[in-house]
C-alpha cells in the first residue's frame, strides 16, 4: 500500500512539473497571438494522428532514447555526462569514415559494422573525460562541455576538408558534406509506405539491455553502488575509478550509436553540418537529459518518454506551419521541462523524507517492513 | 615599410582580441562570483543569448544603447533570482538544471528573434571612447584605450570585484559559504541571501555579456553565442576563480581568436585549418582543468545545495 503510494507520487510530482512547463508554454502561444488548444491540438495530431506522423515521431526519438538510455547509466553512476552532443558527432564521423572507405561490402555486414564503429566513437570520447575525472579529479561536466566544443570543429574540418563530396567541389559550391554514402549502408524501412527505419528497433533493444545491464549484472550492480555511495563501494572493494570511466563509456557507446543511426537513417544519405553541433544532432545530446529525467533514469520508462518528446519535435513542426509559432518554442519548452522536473525532486524529497522520519517511524506497521525490503530488492 | 604594416597588424590584432574578450569576460567574472558562492551555473549561454536579444531588440527599437544595456541586466537579474530560487530554495541538482536555463534560453531567444523581428536587421554599434592623452600614446593607445564604453567598463570591474571579494565582509561572507556553508550560518551568515545576491549579480553580468555582444556585431541571429558561454564557464577554472585569473583566461581566449581571425584574413591559413584551430582554445582549458584541478582548490561547497542540519 505505502509502496504503492510511493511509486505514485514518484510519477505524479514530475508530470505535474511537465504539465507546468507546458500551461506556461500554452500562455506562450496565447500571448503569440495564436489559440493555445487549436496549437496543443495540432501538434498532437501530426505527431500521433497517422502512420506518417507515428513513423516521423518514431525515428524523431531515436537520437532521444539512445542518449536518455546512456543518461541514465551515467547517472546512476553520479556521472553528470553533458557530452551527449560531441559524442554524437564523433560516432558519427567514424562511422562515417568507415563507410565512406571500405564501399561494395554487403548490407549484411556494413550495417553492423558501421553501426558498431559509430558505438566505439562515441565511447571512446566518452571515457576520454571518464579517465580525466577518475584519474586526474577534472569535473565530468566542464571536460563534457569542451569535448563538445573540440568534436564541433572537428567535424567542420572533416567535413570541409579531407570527407567533402568531390562533387562539391568540381561545382565549386562546397556545401560541407560528405558525398552520398553507400547503398548497402541505408537503414532498411520496418514498415512498408512509412518512414520508420531499423533505428527505432535497434534503440527499443538497447533501452532493454541497458535495464539488464543495470539490474541483472553484476557490473550494472557497481556502477549503482558507486552511483549511491562512492566511499561505501570502495570499501566493498569495488574499483571506483574504473567503474566511472565505464559509466560515460557506456553513455557515450549509446550516443555514437545514435549519431551513427542519424547519418544512415538520414534522408539524404550523407552526414551535413551546418557548422553547429544541433545542426547535426537537433540537439538531441541535450534533449536526451530532459527525456532520460522525465523517465526517472530508468531505462524502459525511456521509451515512452522519448516517444513524447520526439512527438513534440514533429508536433513544433506542425506548429510551425499551422499557427506560424517558430518551432523554437519546444526548444524553450524543453528547457523549462529540465528545469521543472529537477526543481521537482525536492518535493518528491520531503515526501520521502517524511516516510522515513524516525519519529513517523514508529508508527510504521509490520507490513511497511516487508514493503521495504521489497524495495531493497528493486 | 613592410615594419609598419607588421606593427599595424599586431596592433589591430590585439585591440580586436581584447574587444573579442570582453564578453567572455563579463560572462566568466559573473560566473566566478556564483561559483565563490558554492553555485554552479551552465545556463550562462542561455542568460547571454535573452540578453543579447533584449538588448538588441531594445536598440532595434528606440536607437538607445544605454536603454538596451539596462534591459540586458534586468533580463540577468530576473533569471538570477529565478536561477537562485531553484538552486537555493528547491534545492535541483545544479549542473541539469542549468542545461534546463541554457535550452530555454536558446529557444526562447530564437522564438522572439523570429516573431519579434524576422529577418536580421542591423542596429547602430558602440560608439568608439578615445580616452584623452591615453589613447594619443603611439602603440599602446591605439591597443588599449581606443574601445568603447563597454569594454573599459569590464576591465575595471576585474580590480573592484577583486576588492570585493577578497576585502570586504560582504565578500568574505561569499567565500565563507562557497567554503563552509555550516560554519557560516552558525556565525549568522545568511547563506540563502547571500547566494541570492551572488547569483543576481553574476547572471546580470551574464545578461551585460550577452548585450555587449550583440550591440558590438550590431546584429542578432539565431544561436549567436555558439557556446561562448559555456567558455565562459571554463575560463573560470582556468583562473582558479580569481577575477585576476579570469582576466588573464579571457584575454588569452580573445586575442588567440583575433590571431585565427587576421591569419584568415590575410589568406596564410585555409578555412578547413581555422576549424582545427578552432578547437585550441577548449583542448587548452582541458589542459587547464587538469592543472586547476590539482594546484587549486574549488570552493568546497560548488554544487551542493546548503539544507540546515543537513
Amino acid at each position: 500500500m505505502n509502496n504503492l503510494k510511493t511509486k505514485m507520487i514518484s510519477w505524479t510530482i514530475p508530470s505535474c512539473a511537465v504539465l507546468a512547463a507546458l500551461i506556461i508554454g500554452a500562455i506562450m502561444l496565447s500571448a503569440l497571438g495564436a489559440n493555445p488548444i487549436k496549437g496543443f491540438g495540432t501538434m498532437f495530431a501530426s505527431a500521433f494522428g497517422n502512420l506518417d506522423g507515428l513513423a516521423s515521431t518514431a525515428v524523431k526519438s531515436i537520437p532521444l532514447l539512445l542518449v536518455g538510455i546512456g543518461i541514465c547509466i551515467a547517472f546512476r553512476a553520479s556521472v553528470i555526462n553533458i557530452g551527449g552532443e560531441g559524442q554524437m558527432v564523433m560516432g558519427a564521423l567514424l562511422a562515417t569514415i568507415m563507410a565512406l572507405a571500405f564501399p561494395g561490402l554487403p548490407a549484411i555486414i556494413f550495417i553492423p559494422l558501421v553501426l558498431l564503429v559509430g558505438l566505439i566513437g562515441g565511447a571512446a570520447w566518452g571515457a576520454i573525460p571518464g579517465a580525466l575525472k577518475a584519474y586526474f579529479n577534472v569535473s565530468e561536466i566542464l571536460s563534457t562541455i569542451m569535448l563538445n566544443i573540440v568534436a564541433v570543429q572537428f567535424m567542420n574540418f572533416m567535413l570541409r576538408g579531407p570527407l567533402i563530396d568531390p562533387g562539391e567541389i568540381e561545382r565549386g559550391t562546397r556545401i560541407p558534406q560528405t558525398a552520398r554514402l553507400p547503398e548497402a549502408t541505408d537503414l532498411p524501412l520496418l514498415l512498408e509506405g512509412a518512414r520508420m527505419h531499423l533505428g527505432f528497433l535497434i534503440a527499443v533493444l538497447a533501452a532493454v539491455a541497458a535495464w539488464i545491464l543495470l539490474w541483472r549484472t553484476s557490473l550494472g550492480f557497481r556502477l549503482r553502488s558507486v552511483g549511491l555511495n562512492p566511499a561505501a563501494a570502495r570499501y566493498a572493494g569495488i574499483p571506483v575509478k574504473r567503474s566511472i570511466i565505464m559509466a560515460l563509456a557506456i553513455s557515450g557507446a549509446m550516443a555514437g550509436l545514435a549519431g551513427a543511426i542519424l547519418v544512415f537513417g538520414s534522408e539524404s544519405h550523407r552526414m551535413v553540418t551546418d557548422g553547429s553541433s544541433t545542426g547535426f544532432t537537433g540537439s538531441a545530446g541535450f534533449n536526451g537529459i530532459v527525456v532520460a529525467l522525465f523517465a526517472g533514469l530508468h531505462p524502459l520508462w525511456s521509451i515512452p518518454s522519448a516517444l513524447l518528446f520526439g512527438g513534440m519535435l514533429v508536433g513544433a513542426n506542425a506548429l510551425q506551419r499551422a499557427v506560424q509559432v517558430p518551432s523554437a518554442l519546444i526548444i524553450a519548452l524543453n528547457g523549462l521541462i529540465v528545469v521543472f522536473v529537477v526543481s521537482s525532486e525536492y518535493f518528491k524529497r520531503r515526501v520521502q523524507t517524511v516516510q522515513t522520519d524516525p519519529k513517523v517511524q514508529k508508527t510504521v506497521s509490520d507490513s511497511d517492513k516487508n514493503q521495504e525490503s521489497d524495495n531493497l530488492k528493486d | 615599410m613592410s615594419d609598419l604594416i607588421n606593427t599595424t597588424i599586431i596592433i589591430a590584432t590585439v585591440a580586436s582580441g581584447i574587444r573579442l574578450a570582453t564578453p567572455f569576460l563579463l560572462a566568466s567574472l559573473g560566473e566566478s562570483i556564483g561559483q565563490r558562492s558554492g553555485v554552479l551555473n551552465l545556463g550562462v549561454d542561455g542568460v547571454m543569448l535573452l540578453g543579447a536579444f533584449a538588448a538588441y531588440y531594445t536598440v532595434l527599437k528606440t536607437g538607445n544603447l544605454f536603454l538596451g544595456i539596462m534591459i540586458g541586466l534586468i533580463l540577468g537579474a530576473l533569471i538570477g533570482l529565478f536561477y537562485a530560487f531553484i538552486t537555493v530554495n528547491l534545492q535541483a541538482q545544479q549542473g541539469v538544471s542549468g542545461i534546463g536555463i541554457y535550452l530555454f534560453g536558446l529557444g526562447m531567444s530564437d522564438l522572439l528573434f523570429q516573431k519579434l523581428v524576422g529577418t536580421p536587421r542591423p542596429i547602430m554599434p558602440f560608439r568608439i571612447l578615445h580616452i584623452p592623452l591615453l589613447s594619443d600614446i603611439p602603440i599602446i593607445g591605439e591597443m588599449f584605450f581606443d574601445h568603447s564604453l563597454i569594454v573599459y567598463v569590464a576591465f575595471l570591474l576585474v580590480p573592484l570585484l577583486s576588492l570585493i571579494i577578497n576585502r570586504t565582509t560582504y565578500g568574505m561572507n561569499i567565500r565563507a559559504i562557497g567554503e563552509n556553508p555550516e560554519a557560516a550560518d552558525s556565525l549568522g551568515v545568511s547563506v540563502g541571501g547571500i547566494r541570492y545576491s551572488a547569483l543576481i549579480i553574476g547572471n546580470m553580468l551574464a545578461g551585460l555579456a550577452g548585450a555587449a555582444l550583440a550591440i558590438e556585431l550590431g546584429i542578432f541571429q539565431h544561436n549567436l553565442t555558439n557556446a561562448m558561454g559555456f567558455i565562459a564557464i571554463a575560463l573560470v577554472y582556468f583562473g582558479a576563480w580569481r577575477p585576476l585569473g579570469v582576466m588573464a583566461g579571457s584575454l588569452v581566449f580573445g586575442v588567440v581568436a583575433a590571431i585565427v581571425l587576421q591569419c584568415k584574413t590575410l589568406g596564410l591559413i585555409p578555412r578547413s585549418a581555422s576549424d582545427l584551430a578552432a578547437m585550441a582554445p577548449a583542448i587548452i582549458t582541458i589542459l587547464a582543468l587538469v592543472v586547476v584541478a590539482n594546484r587549486f582548490r574549488q570552493p568546497t561547497a560548488l554544487t551542493k545545495p546548503y539544507v540546515r542540519g543537513g
